[in-house]
Parts: structure tokens; C-alpha cells; sequence
């Protein structure tokens, strides 16, 4: 075991990837030389070459556009969008052709390539450098969207959507990158917890908290508190978005009875919306409160100077769950 | 016409003139062959075709129209949805198909029958997209053709990231893609960003744009203000404008690119200058926005028409050939009107399968509450 960082927990399951398999490529901008603005491809391109770990043009579309061709010619390409808010030029490509080929070809085609998006606020950036737009992917059939939160699972969990032959929308929580975990460099992923399953963080018994990405370490900290308050809450990761692991959230959910989910994005028609229907439907009779959410507001993403009252914090998150305890 | 040899090169319009929008006004082309079916020697495209290759290049250009004139009256029958022609385009698409080796890639748009044909797909295979039972549905590496895609531009992008597979497969060399599109796709951001991907790697591929100088109801000069052929230079690559209504020059231009880039002297932009004859699909009314006059003119352009001509001319076709490739296009449009009249549509349950490598739960759920609902009918039907 070592202690590493999100980043670096990235940056060796990367490697591991470009070992294990000669068609898998990394491409991106910045990703050479610099390694990255987060520094999460630091060195590939001087172990694995320019023709593997390649810097592209500057242009999103054409990124996932060119990796889609390559994908077509038999090749694993691990794209990176630098930042979240620059995605979008690339959702055409993104849901219109990668997320398609497999239904229009019925199923002669299929497209192994992912996409690793930082994701999420909190770092005082400026406009288009803070966005959570999973739930736009996760709307999109044909895609899988996975959510890493620290660095042992973003550590064994790129290796997985490396090895999926799904395209997969890789989130990864960039005000988390430099949070240092105990990560298993020489485990094999064979024996991991499969990527579309949720995990129970920590075990409780009195409400669920559901979470994803840069909020699971902020959850876990007002389960502390709650604990110091006598409440026992249950923290599930559900690190992936689409699909969803519906079967460990209901067996929490009927366990618990109270059900509070909280993510970064807006909380209308967020992902928390689709988890309280299902929740809902699944757990109807064992509800002691309506499933509540907690996210961002029904508003662009703010100036930084704004971004605490706009993102999720441990009161805010504490709030929630007392609010299920006065039905 | 007069046509002059050397490089293709036109002098860039001043900004207050529109582009010129015709082959007459345009200056230098490459055309091997004139609207009336005589040869035109270029020494910098040398035609390798034997009389039997012509013959066969009409007989294919023969076949697709035919086969494109039997799809038209199937969507009008009701047994399409709907129809993108290709009628004018037929020597683009024919000579450029022609001129690739079996292990080229093709990147399509909607509206490449007559590649298809050349590629080896079953034209039935085609209707099955326009009918709606499928989304296309062949596989692409079979026929080295990939799938008909309907965004416009975005399988221009997918061709210049299989040209770079292409490169890091660091084989012999002996394969080049060809990615197709259409002078309104020349608008679309992915078109440039393939342009630039394509030159900055050096990417084995040839950008076959065919210039039909309609996008739907939208002439060229809404697109263009330059011969489209020239933005090729902007981006550090060739581009040469051909007379997209002649199939030896089609064929000639295309084999030439393509050697380039199998040779690794990269991408090479291909504006096949011709004419959009028929609707932009059968949903379509050209007469809303253009002039018949204007299609009558460009009849006398036909791309059948002139290698008729020259072969007869030339003594390398008899009445007997000609007859028989009109019944073999008879023979064809029945069997196509045949299979699409009897070709059954997808079990309803159908529609949930191929959305991922294996089934997430969440579809399974969804199809078995569907098969009940649909069981819960008398006599359900699935």
C-alpha cells in the first residue's frame, strides 16, 4: 500500500492501462509535456511515447470525434476534456455518434473509449471551470457514467472504463485531486469492486445519505458530526451514475427508512430526482420521510466568491437529514 | 470548355464577388471527360481503365440510378419513410468508389449509394435505414464502409481518428481512408476540426466533398464565400476541384489522393463539383427555391449521358451491352422493391437490445415490464 494522491491514483491506473494493453492511448491537450493541467498524465508521454499519449489540436469535438476513428480501427483511447464547462462542444460527438454506434450498428460495433472529466467546484475558478454536467450523460442511454472520490477507486476504477467496452464519461472530483489515500498499486482489478456498483462507505442505521465524486468526503464528515448528535447515517458512494445500483441503495433505504441524496449539480432534474423516484417506488412502505435532496441552486454556476453558498456543505447536508427526522 | 493542364489553381474571388459557382466560370478543373463524351488527356492523371473497366463503371452508374429511381417510388408508395437521392451524383460517388482498394476505409454520409455499391453493401441493407427498421446496421469493417451517419460533418472526424489508427498501426502503408460529405458540411465546425486533425498528424485520408451546390434549400454562396477547394489550403494540405460529373475524372483524382496518402504525404481535399438533380430528400420541394432552368442546364452535364456517348463513339459498346445493362437495372429495382415490400419489421421488443455490451439493469427491468404490458393484451402480439 501507498499513500497517493486522487490524482496520482489516476495517473497509475493510467499506466497500468498503457501497460496492460497496446491499443489503449491517452489524448487530450496538455496531456504530453505538461502532464496535464492537474498533472494526472504526468510522465506518460515519456514512457509511452507521442504516437500513445497524444496532445491533440485544441478542440474538443475533434478529440472524441478522432477517438471515436480510432476506437472504429480497434484502439482503447482514454480522452481528457481539460475542464468540465469545455465539454460541450464535444456532446455532439459525444451523444449523437458515441453513445449511438453500438444501437445503429446493431451491436457490430462497439466504441471502448473514455472520457475523464474533472468536475465540480470549490476551487475559486473562474466561469465554465466548475460545472457538474453528469446528469446531461447519464440521461443519455448508451453511455456509463462513473464518478471516482478518492484516489484507491480512481485507482482501480479508470482501469475498469479503460476495460469496458461501453463508453464511459469519467467524472473525476478536481477539488479532490490533491486528497491522499492508501491505494494498492499492485492489486489486480480483477478482484475490485465492479465500476457500476455503489459502495457503502459507512455503515448507519438511522437515514441514508446518498453521494457521488467531491461530495462523498463531505458527507462522511457530517455523518461524523450526526454520529456526535447520536444519529447513526448510512454514506453510500454510488460512484456509478448511470446505471445505477439501485439494489444497494433500496437495501439501505429499507434499512434505514430516511433517504437524502446531495450532489454539486442543481438539485431540478438533478440525479437526486431520478434516485427519490426510484427510491420511492422501491422502498414506498419503509419510508419515514419523503427522500429530500441537496445540491446546487437553480442558477448558473456562480463567481467564486459566491461558490460556498451555492455548493453543498456539511451543514447544509446536516440540515437535510434533520429535516427527514421531523415527519 | 476549354481545360487547361497543371495544377488545379483559381485566383481567390474579390470579397464583393460571390465564388463562382459553376465549372464553366471557374477555370481550372481536372475533367477526363466532357459532357459530351469526349477524352481529355491529362498527363498528370493518367487513366490505368481498360474499355471492360468503363463498361463496368457505366454498368455501376446504370444500376444506382436505377436503384435510386426505385427507392424514390417505394417512399412515394408508401413502403419508405423517406429518401436521400442521389440522382446527378451518381459519377462522383462511382468513380471516386471505384478507385479505392479493398482495404480503404469509407466514411459515409446518408446519401452514398452509389460507394455503397462499390463497397459491396446490399442496397436493400440501405432501404432498411430510410424504411425505419433499422438505424443502418451492417458492420462496418465487413465491407470496409461505416455506417450512414445523419449529423452532418461528424463522420468526417471519425474517418481522420481511423486514418490515425491507420498510422499507429505502423502497417505497410496500404490502406488510406476516404471520408464523404457535402459542401453544406463544409460549414460545420467538425469538418475544420477534421481538417486541422488531419494535417497536424499527417493523417492518411482523402476529404471527398461533393459539391452539389445545394444544402437543402441553401446554394453555395451561403456557405462559401471561396471555392471550397481552396480552404484545403488554409489548412496545409492540397485540394483540387474536379468535375464530380465525370466518373474517369472522379475515379483518377481519388486514386491519385489516395496513393498520397497511403504514401504518407497526408490528407487531401476533393471538392467533386456536380449537381444536386433530385430533392434534397422526398420531403423536399427544390422548386420552392431554384430554377427549373437551372436543372436543365446542368441535365446537359449528366453523368451517364457522356460515357454513353464516349463508349458508343468509341466503339466499346454495342446496342447489345447497353440493353443488357438496362434489363440488369430492371432486374435490380424489381428484386430492391421485392425485398423492401416484404421486409418485416423488428419484434417490438427489439428496441431494447444493443444499448450497451450487456444489459444494464435498469433496461432489463424496463423491457420485462414492457413484455407484460404487451402480454397483458389478448392475443399480445410480440
Amino acid at each position: 500500500m501507498t499513500k497517493l494522491t486522487l490524482s496520482r491514483g489516476l495517473n497509475e491506473g493510467l499506466r497500468k492501462a498503457l501497460e496492460n494493453d497496446p491499443k489503449v492511448l491517452i489524448m487530450g491537450e496538455d496531456v504530453g509535456k505538461l502532464g496535464g493541467v492537474f498533472r494526472v498524465t504526468d510522465g506518460l508521454q515519456k514512457d509511452f511515447g507521442e504516437a500513445r499519449v497524444i496532445d491533440t489540436p485544441l478542440a474538443e469535438s475533434g478529440i472524441v470525434g478522432t477517438a471515436i476513428g480510432l476506437a472504429l480501427r480497434g484502439y482503447r483511447p482514454v480522452c481528457e476534456i481539460q475542464f468540465d464547462g469545455f465539454v460541450f462542444p464535444a456532446v455532439d460527438q459525444i451523444v449523437s455518434q458515441l453513445a449511438k454506434m453500438r444501437y445503429r450498428s446493431l451491436g457490430k460495433v462497439s466504441l471502448p473509449v473514455v472520457i475523464r472529466i474533472p468536475c465540480g467546484g470549490g476551487i475559486g475558478a473562474v466561469e465554465h471551470h466548475s460545472e457538474s454536467p453528469e446528469v446531461l450523460f447519464a440521461h443519455t442511454a448508451g453511455l456509463r457514467v462513473v464518478a471516482c472520490s478518492d484516489a484507491a477507486d480512481a485507482f482501480t476504477m479508470i482501469q475498469q472504463s479503460v476495460d469496458s467496452d461501453d463508453p464511459v464519461i469519467f467524472f473525476e472530483p478536481k477539488r479532490r485531486y490533491w486528497d491522499k489515500a492508501e491505494v494498492d498499486t499492485a492489486a489486480a482489478v480483477a478482484g475490485a469492486l465492479p465500476f457500476d456498483r455503489a459502495r457503502v462507505t459507512l455503515e448507519g442505521a438511522d437515514a441514508t445519505l446518498l453521494c457521488y465524486g467531491p461530495l462523498v468526503r463531505t458527507c462522511l464528515e457530517a455523518a461524523a458530526a450526526a454520529r456526535e448528535d447520536g444519529r447513526s447515517v448510512e454514506v453510500i458512494d454510488l460512484r456509478s451514475l448511470s446505471p445505477l445500483d439501485m439494489d444497494t441503495i433500496t437495501a439501505s433505504v429499507r434499512k434505514t427508512g430516511r433517504c437524502v441524496v446531495a450532489h454539486e449539480a442543481p438539485v431540478f432534474a438533478g440525479l437526486g430526482a431520478e434516485i427519490a423516484a426510484r427510491v420511492t417506488e422501491r422502498c414506498f412502505y419503509h419510508l419515514e420521510a419523503p427522500v429530500l435532496r441537496v445540491g446546487g441552486f437553480a442558477t448558473p454556476y456562480p463567481p467564486s466568491r459566491l461558490e460556498e453558498h451555492y455548493l453543498p456543505d456539511l451543514d447544509r447536508i446536516l440540515d437535510a437529514v434533520d429535516r427527514t427526522f421531523g415527519y | 470548355m476549354t481545360v487547361e493542364s497543371g495544377a488545379a489553381t483559381t485566383a481567390a474571388p474579390a470579397l464583393d464577388q460571390p465564388a463562382p459557382d459553376l465549372p464553366d466560370q471557374a477555370g481550372e478543373f481536372v475533367q477526363l471527360l466532357t459532357p459530351e463524351g469526349e477524352r481529355i488527356d491529362r498527363p498528370d492523371y493518367p487513366l490505368d481503365l481498360s474499355a471492360d473497366d468503363i463498361r463496368s463503371m457505366y454498368r455501376d452508374l446504370v444500376l444506382v440510378r436505377a436503384i435510386d429511381t426505385v427507392a424514390i417510388s417505394l417512399q412515394r408508395q408508401g413502403e419508405l419513410g423517406i429518401w436521400a437521392s442521389l440522382l446527378g451524383q451518381e459519377a462522383a460517388q462511382i468513380g471516386s468508389g471505384r478507385a479505392l482498394s479493398p482495404d480503404d476505409m469509407v466514411f459515409p454520409t446518408y446519401r452514398e449509394h452509389g460507394v455503397a455499391w462499390c463497397r459491396g453493401i446490399d442496397p436493400v441493407k440501405l432501404l432498411e435505414l430510410y424504411r425505419g427498421v433499422s438505424h443502418g446496421g451492417w458492420a462496418p469493417e465487413e465491407h470496409k464502409f461505416g455506417l450512414y451517419t445523419i449529423v452532418i460533418g461528424a463522420q468526417t472526424l471519425h474517418a481522420t481518428g481511423y486514418a490515425m489508427g491507420i498510422q499507429r498501426d505502423g502497417a505497410d502503408r496500404g490502406e488510406a481512408v476516404i471520408a464523404y460529405f457535402g459542401d453544406g458540411a463544409t460549414s460545420q465546425g467538425d469538418v475544420n476540426e477534421a481538417f486541422v486533425f488531419a494535417s497536424v498528424f499527417n493523417a492518411p485520408i482523402v476529404f471527398f466533398c461533393q459539391n452539389n451546390q445545394w444544402a437543402i434549400s441553401e446554394p453555395l454562396e451561403k456557405q462559401s464565400r471561396i471555392p471550397l477547394y481552396q480552404r484545403a489550403r488554409g489548412f496545409g494540405f492540397p485540394g483540387l476541384r474536379v468535375d464530380g460529373n465525370d466518373v474517369l475524372a472522379c475515379y483518377a483524382v481519388t486514386q491519385k489522393a489516395l496513393q498520397a496518402a497511403r504514401e504518407g504525404q497526408g490528407p487531401t481535399l476533393i471538392e467533386a463539383f456536380t449537381y444536386r438533380m433530385g430533392a434534397h430528400t422526398t420531403t423536399d420541394d427544390p422548386t420552392r427555391y431554384r430554377l427549373a432552368s437551372e436543372l436543365e442546364m446542368w441535365k446537359l452535364r449528366d453523368p451517364i449521358e457522356r460515357v454513353r456517348a464516349y463508349l458508343v463513339r468509341g466503339g466499346m459498346a454495342e446496342p447489345e451491352f447497353l440493353a443488357e445493362v438496362d434489363a440488369e437495372a430492371k432486374q435490380v429495382g424489381a428484386r430492391v422493391r421485392e425485398a423492401c415490400r416484404n421486409m418485416p419489421d423488428p419484434p417490438p421488443l427489439a428496441l431494447f437490445d444493443n444499448v450497451y455490451a450487456e444489459p444494464t439493469a435498469i433496461l432489463r427491468e424496463e423491457r420485462e415490464q414492457y413484455a407484460a404490458y404487451l402480454d397483458s393484451f389478448e392475443g399480445g402480439d410480440r
